[in-house]
């Protein structure tokens, strides 16, 4: 348990991927199994636990200490867990010696009946040491939240075995924990887990960006052109009565859009894109998409408001026929018969877009009919499907960002290599009526500069810092003083979380303007007339 | 004699009627008794001096040999008599020649304990705990949310942590006088024998603590001269934390932030601070070590000062003892 417990604190504190990989992959070296499996488990949102609710860890601990003091606790922690986890007060004379086990504390918390959960909950509290207790309070209240994601516990899973992470999510959902047998295969000490599992993911093809000068060496009429829809990829698989909606890294999100999974009716595996609305009358934006994003639970207001189909653009499997390997000509005529089959309100095809060259494809692709396409793909008509990124069969090329410019308002420090320089960066642009102007923050940026730009900028903050607040520094920023930043981004979201009312999506700083005042910055209005 | 007789605050700190003297005064006295050297109990600029020898040396260290008119230093566990006032230093287990000042006068005993920690630190002498009426404690973490784990464990996470990341050096912060020397301390007891990179705000305190027969082991200095970019690669560098966001830093490869202090319990206190590795080392009496203190002392009045008093004075209430907050202005906590 300790050793999860310390897994926990350091990866909640630990900024880089790289880190938090390194650490993952050294505990799922070093820990036996069980253990390992089910923390993997945990990490994963794959461990069953009956959930204790704040109230009832509340009332645990003011059984045992003076309110009043628990009261001064939690308002200077803030975090009911973490202040739990620290005063949780050790019985008279009890000495904890014999720390159980991450199985043994698993075990413990599934075999508790409903009535007797807290008083199991708090008898574990009783043998913990602080992070442990911790640990145990998160595993019961539902949610690491340690910023890891299933997709990265199973990348150093698969650095861990020195397999392609696909291999790994291909078998995902036919697995359980603990996952011995997948340990086991990772360590070279068994054959790979064949799973007699029903509808798993099939690990999805993807697709590189156009580069420069890429497409003159390329031969037009060897690709099909699609637009790209600016959904999210999703992989509808039905087998023997089996329905799953998986995530492109393979996570099952059938319970986040139920109306689109009870019409999955049909023995095939579909690829295709999420969106919301009718296919045969209109398809939403974004920004109606949003409303059916990151959701717990899905209210039947919701879905009607905003229901969700699927834009199908490949087979790979139909009826029981294995289709990977046949040709995307194959692939596509076949999918056009079978997606006549399904609910026309669920269902459509992703239409083909007739070009006779590559500048006609540019024009489309500048001025596509639909908000939410956000540029064309190529598929090459002869390419079997992949998975992975191979190069050459599969192209997307975006439409070109937005880009605004922006002034330079507060900025943050950053981590690791960067954690001497003020590399975050909030920017806002102009609002309010002439003569008194007032910046608003639209959004925050961390990329798209050189490192020597880096070093400018974070001079730049140094020399102009007006206040400071822990790790992020105000900077000068008026009419007359400011750094104005060119900031691209691929969208833009009405937002009531931000003050200005709107959210960019991937913004990143293009370039810096030294050149220009920041009187000539953007004004708001610029960025309203985007939405929608 | 009431308590507030013998001793009472005022604006340049804790006086002393009858002895005509005042402990830690913040501004410039004609008397001071001194418990320790962090710069918020030890200032410059006063008529004479009372503290142990190596509260004076550190003084001397910090403010130029000058830095009062005349010094007299205080032996642990000798009495001496000041105007009638029976006057002893105590060791405080805080930092290196700290102590405790217990004054008594008229069958009433005073103790100011400073700041201080129960945990073993072999950097300095330990607490001893001294009966008496009247306890004034530090309340730093006077909050049953902070409890410090065995500083051993701490320093087994940044040495496991250097195995796991031999790529990177791990940059740990710890305040210039105390923490530093303990830490560095910490790690050589852990059997750590590579050289120790220091800042060079470092580096007089730890030559000083050497020379009082403190083993260091061997300290480098942090420089770019000592060493390209790579050369820190796997290192242990300590300095203090405000040099960690300071250009200073650029010249570690992918840094880890490590940051010694008792604070680092809050995790939301790390997070804001930029910290990946918090090491919760402090040289401040967590919760528990508090109310053990206060009992074992078996004063029937306890004074709290700097710090969270509000918590403390509760449990006090609770436990029956009288208590009250000493509103002393002008401490904050470098030492953690």
């Amino acid at each position: 348990m300790n050793r999860f417990a310390e897994l926990l604190d350091r990866l909640v504190l630990t900024p880089s991927r790289n880190g938090k990989l390194t650490l993952l992959r050294d505990y799922f070296h070093s820990v036996e199994d069980p253990d390992r499996g089910l923390a993997l488990a945990a990490i994963t949102g794959d461990l069953n636990i009956a959930a204790v609710k704040p109230a009832m860890l509340r009332a645990l601990v003011v059984e045992r200490m003076d309110p009043v003091l628990f009261g001064y606790s939690y308002d200077y922690v803030g975090d009911l867990a973490e202040t739990v986890s620290l005063v949780w007060p050790q019985p008279q004379g009890h000495i904890p010696n014999n720390m159980p086990t991450l199985a043994e504390v698993v075990g413990r918390l599934q075999a508790a009946s409903r009535s007797d959960g807290p008083k199991v909950l708090a008898r574990l509290l009783d043998d913990a040491n602080i992070s442990a207790r911790f640990a145990i309070i998160k595993l019961v209240t539902g949610g690491l939240r340690i910023g890891v994601s299933a997709r990265l516990a199973k990348q150093a899973l698969a650095d861990l075995g020195k397999v392609d992470v696909s291999g790994i999510e291909e078998l995902w959902h036919g697995l359980t924990p603990p996952y011995t047998e997948l340990f086991a295969w990772l360590e070279g000490r068994a054959e790979k887990p064949r799973s007699a599992a029903l509808a798993l993911f099939r690990p999805v093809m993807l697709s590189n960006a156009v580069d420069d000068g890429d497409l003159e060496k390329l031969d037009h009429s060897a690709y099909a052109a699609e637009w790209k829809w600016d959904g999210i990829r999703v992989q509808a698989v039905c087998e023997g009565g089996v329905r799953r909606l998986y995530s492109r890294t393979g996570d099952d999100v059938s319970g986040a859009f139920p109306d689109l999974a009870a019409a999955m009716t049909f023995e095939a595996a579909l690829d295709g894109e999420l969106l919301v609305g009718d296919p045969r009358e209109a398809t939403g934006t974004f920004s109606d998409l949003q409303q059916r994003l990151n959701r717990k639970s899905v209210s039947p207001k919701i879905q009607q408001r905003y229901p969700a189909f699927m834009r199908c653009y490949d087979a790979l499997q139909i009826d029981g026929e294995d289709l990977r390997a046949l040709a995307f000509t194959e692939r596509r005529r076949r999918l056009e018969a079978f997606v006549q089959t399904l609910d026309p309100s669920r269902f459509d095809l992703s239409p083909l877009v007739e070009f006779p060259d590559w500048e006609a494809l540019e024009r489309l692709r500048q001025a596509p009919p639909h908000p939410i396409i956000e540029g064309v793909m190529l598929k090459r008509w002869d390419s079997p499907y992949l998975a992975g990124r191979p190069r050459g069969p599969w192209f997307k090329w975006k439409r070109d960002p937005h880009t605004i410019d922006a002034v330079l308002m507060y900025a943050q420090r950053g981590h690791g290599k960067r954690s001497s320089f003020y590399s975050d960066y909030t920017f806002g642009v102009w609002s309010g009526p002439e003569g008194s102007e007032e910046l608003v923050p639209v959004g925050k940026a961390y990329f798209g500069f050189t490192d020597e730009e880096l070093k400018e900028i974070d001079k730049y903050v140094r020399d102009n810092t007006i206040e400071r607040f822990g790790p992020v520094r105000s900077v000068r920023a008026d009419r007359r003083n400011g750094l104005v930043l060119e900031v691209a981004f691929e969208g833009l979201n009405r937002s009531t979380r931000h003050k200005s009312g709107v959210a960019m999506r991937f913004p990143r700083i293009s370039r810096l303007r030294w050149d220009k005042p920041a009187a000539e910055a953007d004004r708001i209005e610029t960025l309203q007339a985007l939405l929608d | 004699m009431r308590p507030s007789d013998l001793l009472k605050p005022r604006p340049e700190g804790l006086y002393c009627p009858p002895g005509d003297f005042f402990i830690d005064p913040v501004r410039p006295v004609e008397r001071a008794l001194i418990t320790h050297g962090h710069s918020d109990h030890a200032r410059s600029g006063h008529r004479s001096v009372l503290a142990t020898q190596e509260t004076l040396d550190i003084m001397g260290l910090r403010y130029g040999e000058d830095f009062a008119g005349t010094t007299q230093a205080a032996v642990p566990g000798e009495t001496l008599d000041i105007n009638g006032v029976a006057v002893t230093f105590h060791p405080a287990g805080h930092v290196l020649g700290s102590a405790q000042i217990c004054v008594e006068h008229g069958g009433m005993r005073i103790v100011a304990s400073g700041d201080y920690k129960r945990q073993k630190d072999a950097t300095c002498l330990p607490f001893e705990p001294i009966r008496c009426d009247v306890f004034i404690t530090e309340a730093t973490f006077g909050l049953p949310v902070f409890r410090h784990p065995p500083d051993h464990e701490e320093i087994a996470r940044v040495l496991k942590s250097a195995e796991q990341f031999p790529e990177r050096s791990h940059l740990i912060g710890a305040y210039a006088l105390g923490k530093a020397q303990r830490v560095m301390r910490l790690l050589r007891d852990a059997g750590y024998d590579k050289p120790i990179y220091i800042h060079g705000a470092l580096a007089r305190l730890s030559e000083f603590y050497q020379s009082q027969g403190i083993d260091l082991g061997q300290l480098e200095p942090a420089t770019v001269e000592s060493g390209a970019k790579a050369d820190f690669a796997g290192a242990i560098v300590v300095g203090p934390p405000s040099a960690f966001a300071d250009r200073w830093a650029r010249r570690f490869p992918d840094p880890i932030s490590c940051f010694a202090s008792g604070w680092m319990r809050i995790r939301q206190r790390a997070k804001q601070g930029g910290v990946e590795l918090p090491l919760i080392i402090s040289d401040h009496a967590d919760w528990d070590e508090l109310i053990i203190t206060i009992k074992e002392t078996g004063a029937a009045e306890i004074w709290v000062t700097h710090g969270r008093e509000e918590a403390l004075v509760r449990w006090c209430e609770l436990e029956g003892i009288a208590a009250r907050p000493l509103h002393l202005v002008g401490y904050e906590d470098e030492g953690d």
